[in-house]
């Protein structure tokens, strides 16, 4: 069988907004809307002051919330752990927004774009109209996985199979691939590496997973006060 | 629950889905009073007209909120496991058992509708308590406090529509008064619990803000006049009309403030080091039980 997840270091996440930018790009989501997107921490007190970056979105839960509320069935889930959203049976109720614990869905009602009311080049090509008064939020480019799939590419290896955020990554802190091949690259890299999944405790088995070090000073980040700026485009 | 950051205010659900709940609580508690005072008759169309009333704005209300309203028959696909599609599946059969109730004018078709009021009322209280995103909502004692508000304000409208038709009923006071006391218990035990498991200060904060008049001007003066009519029954009209309308509109200001105020997000964290390959759940996969129909 196969699971995909993602995987954020944030020892090496420098916070550039590039996979954000992809994404917005890959996606043409409109202003205000980001799938992916990078949050900007600081904790401490001067002079004792860090600062992590820490890109969030759909953490594609293996018991998502979201698929539980939705009274359309418009959330499903695939085979492979990707939550997915079907555009044509969603009604817009935003149940499953107020029930995701990572903020990841978004709703638009009516079509905007990056410059005024004219789309971008980018923005006219992949604009779809189905996806206005509807739930959004990250795919893990699925149909981009799916055809480097097809043609016997390896998602998380090859980047034709691989999300767009991922390919992106100028510092190579994001990961994708398949947990349940235990010598797959993230397998491997959370085998090798301390590492956390955000709000574990509520039991959504989160497909997120996020590399950190085991530096006693930063185990006590979960304790303390943090600011945090979340850039929306 | 973790130190997280970014707890800000949901704006999804805004005073439109909190009409659902203001009105549409009251309306299905006001059936389920109606069937048990009327009990073994059927109340008078009115009193099921207005309840229906109350029903209908709410899910009119909800209408109004949701991105694609034409496809508003959707919303009956997930009774499996959504709370939306159960409550919205019992409204339709608690309009057309109350309906059918008054106009054939049969006890055994109204106190079916008592019973559709009162599950309308506790899927209410969970469709709060599965939005997991939203602490001051996923509570589990939340249930109760909705149940316990929205049949205080079922039973204060009862009350109102007897009074004015010059009819009220003194056991039907004292039910008010023990679902008051149920109400002020279930709503300082949901305050401990959200206090007790972190929530966000921020939304202990806008529960805090109405504190004060739902207790007071809500419950303990509603109290002490239903107690005053308890022993003097001719002031009747006047005081257990004040009580009962004071006792609805609080129900009301809780739920909008709920709803609208105290609906801070989950926010970010930082979660606990683990180290090792982590043991795999696999997804529970619920792709089979989707509603499929051709598009074409």
């Amino acid at each position: 069988m196969t699971r995909y997840v993602m995987i954020a270091d944030l020892n090496r996440c420098v916070g550039c907004q590039t996979c954000t930018a992809a994404c917005r790009h890959t996606n043409a989501t409109p202003p205000g809307v980001q799938w992916r997107k990078v949050l900007d921490v600081e904790w401490g007190e001067f002079p004792d002051v860090q600062r992590l970056f820490m890109p969030v979105g759909c953490q594609h839960c293996a018991d998502p919330p979201c698929m539980h509320v939705c009274p359309s069935t418009a959330t499903a889930q695939r085979e492979d752990g990707i939550v997915t959203i079907d555009y044509d049976l969603c009604i817009g109720c935003s149940y499953c927004t107020v029930a995701c614990p990572y903020q990841a869905r978004y709703k638009v009602d009516k079509p905007e774009f990056a410059y005024g009311d004219l789309p971008t080049e980018n923005e006219a090509k992949r604009f779809d109209e189905r996806t206005l008064g509807v739930a959004q939020k990250c795919t893990f480019c699925s149909d981009r996985v799916d055809a480097g799939v097809a043609q016997g590419l390896t998602p998380g290896i090859d980047p034709e199979a691989t999300p767009g955020c991922v390919n992106a990554c100028i510092a190579d802190a994001l990961s994708f691939g398949d947990i349940e091949d235990e010598h797959s690259n993230v397998s491997e890299l959370l085998a090798e590496n301390t590492w956390f999944q955000m709000h574990a405790e509520l039991g959504t088995e989160p497909g997120f997973y996020y590399l950190w070090e085991a530096d006693d000073k930063r185990q006590g980040t979960s304790r303390v006060n943090m600011d945090v700026q979340d850039t929306q485009g | 629950m973790q130190n997280t950051f970014g707890n800000t205010q949901q704006t999804q659900w805004d005073w439109r889905a909190a009409g659902n709940f203001m009105f549409g609580g009251s309306g299905g508690a006001l059936v389920l009073m109606a069937a048990i005072a009327s009990w073994p008759g059927v109340p008078n169309l009115v009193v099921g007209l207005v309840a229906l009333g109350f029903v209908g704005l709410g899910l009119f209300l909800v209408w109004l909120e949701i991105g694609r309203p034409w496809r508003f028959l959707h919303v009956f696909f997930h009774p499996q496991t959504s709370w939306m599609t159960r409550e919205a599946s019992v409204s339709v059969l608690l309009f057309a058992a109350t309906l059918s109730g008054v106009l054939l004018q049969t006890p055994a078709l109204l106190a079916a509708a008592g019973l559709l009021g009162f599950l309308f009322l506790y899927c209410q209280g969970r469709i709060l308590r599965a939005s997991k995103g939203i602490p001051a909502w996923r509570e589990p004692a939340v249930t109760p406090l909705i149940m316990s508000t929205g049949l205080a304000e079922g039973a204060g409208l009862l009350s109102i529509l007897l009074i004015f038709s010059g009819a009220g009923e003194m056991w039907l006071l004292y039910l008010l008064m023990g679902l008051l006391a149920w109400r002020l218990a279930s709503w300082s035990y949901y305050k401990q619990r959200l206090a007790a498991n972190n929530a966000p200060a921020a939304a202990l904060q806008a529960l805090d803000s109405v504190n004060r008049p739902h207790v007071i001007l809500g419950n303990a003066l509603p109290l002490l006049l239903l107690l005053t009519v308890a022993v003097m029954p001719d002031l009747l009209q006047p005081l257990a009309l004040l009580a009962c309308i004071l006792a609805t509109l609080s129900g009301w200001l809780l739920k909008f403030t709920i709803i609208t105020r105290a609906a801070k997000v989950q926010g970010y964290a930082l979660g606990k080091l683990q180290q090792g390959r982590p043991t795999i759940k696999p997804p529970v996969r619920r792709e089979k039980d989707r509603f499929v129909f051709d598009r074409d």
